[in-house]
Order: C-alpha cells, then sequence, then structure tokens
C-alpha cells in the first residue's frame, strides 16, 4: 500500500496541534454530530409518526388538532373504511405479480448468470455485455413501445402485463449479482463435475445453485421490493380497479377519499406494513440485498 | 487457468430465456422508442407514418428544454444535497456502537416505503392548512412549498433526497467498512488527527463508492418520475415548474395522445441515460469482469 506510507510521512510532518486543544475539539465535533444525528433522526422519524398518529384520527376532528398531538381518542375506523374498499384484491394483485415476477427474473437469470461465469467465449462476453447495457435503460424511456408490444400481446390490463416487464427490468441487475457471485467459485469444482460427466444442467442444479444461494436472497428481496413499490407498469399497463396493484391502488384511494387524509394515510400504513413485516423478518438479507449489486 | 468453453446446447437452452425475455421488453423497445419517434400514433388505432414531424415539433418546443433543464437542476442538486449527508450518514452507521445501528434501522425506513406512499404521505404533510406548518412553533412552513413555482421544484428534490439518501448511506456504510482498519492504525501511531485521517485515507479510499453513488444518483435522476407524479397530482405543476422529462412524456404520450411526441421525448431520455452510463460505467467497476476478491 503506497498510499499508506505517503500518508503516514506528510500527516507526522503537518500535525501540529498542541496535545491539551485536542479534548475541545472532540467534545466540539461529539456536539456537532449528536446535533446532526438528532436533526437526521427528527427528519425520517417525524413524517412517520405523523402518518401513522393521522391514521388513527377522526376525519372530523382532524383539522382542529394540532399536526403532532396525538389524538385524544384514537379510531381505527379509518383502516375500517380502507379495508372495505378492495384493499384485499390490491394486496392479492400486488402478492402475485410480485411472486411472479421474482420467481421468473431469478430463474431465468440464474440460467444466464451460469452461462456467463462459466463461458470464456466472445459470445458469452457480449452476452454479459447486453445486460450491462440494460442497467442504463430507464423504465420510463422505454414505456411506449411496451405499452404497444402490451396491447399487441392482448395482455393490457391483466397482471400478467406488469409481470413480463417488470420481470424484464429485474434481468440485467440480477445477472449482474449472480454472475459477480459464480465468479468467485473455482473453476475447478466445474471441472472436477465435468470429468464426472455431469452436464450444463446438472453443474447448474448440484453445485451453482447451492453455492449462489445467499446471493438468491439477495436478488429475490432486493427484486421483491423493486416490484412491490412499482407504479409506472401498472399506471399504463392496466386499467381497471380489479387489476390495481398497491401503489396504484394509493391512488385511487386519494381520489376516492379527496380530502379525507386521515383514512388516505390508514392507505399509506396498510400499503406499507408487508413491506415492514418482510423487514423485520430479514432485516440483513434485505440491507445486503440494496448493498449487494453495487459495492462488492 | 482459464476454461475454454465451447458453446454446448444446454448452455444455449440457459441462455435463451434470460434473452427472450430481456430482449423482447427491455431491447426491443429501446429500437421500437426510435420508430415510434417517427410514428403518428394516438395510442389506440395503428400507427402510421410521421416522418421527422414529431423532431421538428419536440425539438422547437420550448417545453422540451425546459423539461431538460429542469432535468439537469434536478440532477445537479440532488446530487449536492445527498452526496454529502449519505456520506455523513454513511460514516456514523459504518463506526460500531448500539445507539448507532439503532438509528441505522430508523433512518432505513424511507427506503421501504413506495414513491407513491412518499408522495401522498408528503403532499399532506406539507399542506398549508392541516400539515406540519400548523404545529404551534412551525407557522413558518405554513406555506404553499408544493403550491408555488419558485419553491415546487425544492421541494420535491427535498423529498426525492429523504427517499434516496438511506440507500446511498448504505452503500457509503459498505464502502466503508471495507476499508482496511490497518491504514487508520498506522495513520493513528503517526498522529493523525480525525480530518487528516478522513480527507487522507477514508476520502480516497471510498472513490469507487463515490463513482457508483454518483453514477445511480444521475442515472436516476432521469427517472424521478412516481414521486414527482403523485407530488404534482399527476400534472408536473404548478404550470410546469416540475414537470421533468419523464413526466413530459407521460403527459404528452398518456393524455395528450400523442405516442409520436411522446416517443421523441423517450429518446432523448435514452440518449441521456446511455451517455451519462458510457461516461461513468468505466470508473464504477460496473464492467470489471472478473472476480473483484482477487488481488484485493
Amino acid at each position: 500500500m503506497t498510499i499508506n506510507t505517503a500518508t503516514a510521512l506528510r500527516v507526522r510532518t503537518s500535525t501540529g496541534t498542541p496535545r491539551a486543544l485536542a479534548p475541545v475539539g472532540t467534545v466540539l465535533r461529539r456536539a456537532g454530530t449528536a446535533g446532526a444525528t438528532l436533526l437526521w433522526s427528527a427528519l425520517v422519524a417525524v413524517p412517520l409518526y405523523w402518518v401513522v398518529i393521522t391514521s388513527l384520527k377522526e376525519r372530523a376532528g382532524f383539522l382542529t388538532t394540532s399536526p403532532l398531538a396525538p389524538p385524544a381518542s384514537a379510531t381505527v375506523a379509518n383502516y375500517r373504511t380502507v379495508l372495505a374498499g378492495g384493499f384485499g384484491t390490491y394486496l392479492l394483485n400486488s402478492a402475485i405479480v410480485t411472486v411472479a415476477a421474482v420467481a421468473g427474473t431469478v430463474a431465468v437469470s440464474l440460467m444466464a448468470a451460469f452461462v456467463i461465469a462459466r463461458g470464456t467465449s466472445r459470445w458469452s462476453r457480449w452476452y454479459f455485455r447486453l445486460f450491462l447495457l440494460g442497467l442504463a435503460i430507464p423504465l420510463q424511456a422505454v414505456i411506449i413501445p411496451v405499452y404497444l408490444l402490451i396491447i399487441r400481446l392482448h395482455l393490457y390490463d391483466s397482471l400478467l402485463a406488469i409481470v413480463l416487464p417488470a420481470a424484464a427490468f429485474a434481468v440485467p441487475i440480477t445477472v449482474m449479482i449472480l454472475v459477480s457471485f459464480l465468479r468467485d467459485v473455482p473453476d475447478a469444482l466445474f471441472e472436477a463435475m465435468r470429468m464426472d460427466g455431469a452436464g450444463d444442467w446438472r453443474q447448474l442444479w448440484s453445485l451453482a445453485l447451492p453455492l449462489v444461494r445467499p446471493a438468491l436472497v439477495t436478488v429475490v428481496v432486493y427484486n421483491g421490493l423493486q416490484v412491490w413499490n412499482g407504479f409506472l407498469f401498472p399506471l399504463i399497463l392496466t386499467q381497471s380497479n380489479e387489476r390495481a396493484v398497491l401503489p396504484l391502488a394509493l391512488t385511487l384511494y386519494r381520489g376516492q377519499f379527496g380530502i379525507d387524509v386521515p383514512a388516505t394515510m390508514a392507505a399509506v400504513v396498510l400499503s406499507t406494513a408487508p413491506i415492514l413485516v418482510l423487514f423485520i423478518v430479514a432485516r440483513r438479507q434485505l440491507i445486503a440485498g440494496l448493498t449487494a449489486g453495487f459495492s462488492k | 487457468m482459464t476454461v475454454v468453453r465451447t458453446r454446448t446446447p444446454g448452455a444455449v437452452a440457459m441462455a435463451a430465456p434470460a434473452l427472450l425475455l430481456f430482449g423482447l421488453f427491455g431491447i426491443v423497445p429501446l429500437l421500437g422508442v426510435l420508430v415510434l419517434s417517427l410514428a403518428d400514433w394516438d395510442g389506440l388505432g395503428t400507427p402510421g407514418w410521421a416522418g421527422l414531424a414529431n423532431w421538428s415539433t419536440v425539438l422547437s418546443d420550448a417545453g422540451t428544454w425546459d423539461a431538460l433543464w429542469l432535468t439537469l437542476r434536478v440532477m445537479v442538486v440532488s446530487w449536492l444535497v445527498q452526496t454529502p449527508i449519505a456520506l455523513a450518514l454513511g460514516l456514523f452507521q459504518a463506526a460500531p456502537g448500539r445507539i448507532r445501528s439503532l438509528l441505522a434501522v430508523l433512518w432505513f425506513l424511507p427506503l421501504l416505503l413506495s414513491a407513491v406512499a412518499i408522495g401522498l404521505a408528503w403532499q399532506a404533510l406539507l399542506d398549508p392548512t392541516f400539515g406540519i406548518g400548523a404545529t404551534p412553533g412551525l407557522h413558518w412552513l405554513a406555506r404553499p412549498l408544493l403550491g408555488d413555482p419558485d419553491l415546487a421544484l425544492y421541494t420535491v428534490i427535498f423529498v426525492i433526497a429523504w427517499q434516496f439518501i438511506p440507500f446511498h448511506a448504505l452503500l457509503y456504510q459498505a464502502g466503508l467498512r471495507q476499508i482496511p482498519v490497518t491504514l487508520y492504525e498506522a495513520a493513528a501511531i503517526d498522529g493523525a488527527g480525525p480530518r487528516d485521517r478522513f480527507w487522507r485515507i477514508t476520502l480516497p479510499q471510498l472513490r469507487y463508492t463515490i463513482v457508483t453513488s454518483t453514477t445511480l444518483m444521475l442515472v436516476g435522476s432521469l427517472t424521478y418520475f412516481d414521486l414527482i407524479f403523485v407530488l404534482s397530482g399527476g400534472t408536473g405543476g404548478p404550470g410546469t415548474a416540475t414537470r421533468v422529462l419523464p413526466l413530459a412524456m407521460y403527459i404528452t404520450g398518456f393524455q395528450a395522445h400523442d405516442m409520436g411526441r411522446a416517443s421523441a421525448i423517450a429518446t432523448i431520455l435514452v440518449l441521456a441515460g446511455l451517455a451519462l452510463s458510457l461516461a461513468t460505467t468505466k470508473w464504477s467497476g460496473f464492467t470489471r469482469m472478473s472476480s473483484q476478491q482477487e488481488g484485493a
């Protein structure tokens, strides 16, 4: 590490702070850190707190109470309103779309990543480049041709209309994460299997799959979050209420509830609840998933 | 040891599904948007030929240039706002400690919410009559932050930062944890203060993380749609104060039913995305083909 010695040398000659002053600097630094920490925590927590308490307020009393004061008498009426307004259908749609898209993405991406990681031919390198290019395609930019395609395939206003493009656009990042995992598997392991007469499918199933299991959790969680929260595909590729997924349903609720802010906030809380449960169950995997593709 | 592998029937069958899925919904639309930009289509009937008419309309429309300019402003200001805060939070989160990890969990929460949920929550929270500004002591916030053409864009940038800073803080946290402790130990022995350690060790060691985070922020800036769509009630308003390119495309295509012109706008979006990616992927490490664990 050449940086190391160079840095050390420069630091030695440039540090001239008297020892007695150091604690003052430390105290100031700590106070600054504590203040900034508190400020950011408030910025994150206050809106979330506001959403939750507002969802528990009565519509009538809402406008007259102080925004940050907890409700005098908490009510779950708003939640009843939301649940009665087709929430079950939206939740089910979101679940179907997410599970189908993630399963599809992971299945096709794992096979692709295996081919890319094991192959050294020019062909497999171009294949990888194609997906790297895909990382740069903004969803928004291609939504019009996708819309035309979905109409022509007679899939408009079906859940499959969301599943297919959502899965397709999750493929590049998934391939990238899986490839970076598979590249770390020693060639010798695959060679040994090949010597024993195992074909590509057997190597994929019995060797690659178990080895990338941690990465699989990562991509499932990451893609799951993306698809679950996705808005553009549902907005453009579906139309009827019965096909609405949760993010789209939130905008429908707002249209339906109008100025009924407590009910809208109850819908926000309910739509977020499944993700919060997932977060509590799989926090580590979720965090690993969000960083894995970018900071290995 | 390099293993030269020829194309086996198994490998071709494994590569095909991802290629088919991503090709159909990713690559074909990418070319399709260019073709459609030369078409005359209202979104319902059959596309007809329009030649360069859409392009001359779009390029001579001041609205297009406004949208491009807005997009660039959002891009630059977002980077300036998000990067220092994300880096600071990453530094705080990366250090060990119970309180730190608890706060990190709290700070992570905005990342779980859908853009629609965040948009609805902030839209209500920032309402001048019943939002946060109605709290005693916070009356200075009781102004039309989203309704004032001069303030709306910055309000939107603020909410975008609220949503995405946790993700970038996470990237920085992961990057920081990979810096060898020995570097800091050596510096400490040589008497380097916190400031020296930050500028001479931390920042240089984070260069790949900074480039990665920057790339994602810049390319991501081209795709801010959901949040602005919800915050502005689907209009990119007030007026056109927050009508960034993706929103201009949506409004032209799906509200004004001019898919040809919308495709021309989308093509600009594609070109901007590709240019940004090509310019930055070189340094981001996305294209490093081999395992990054070797020789680290």
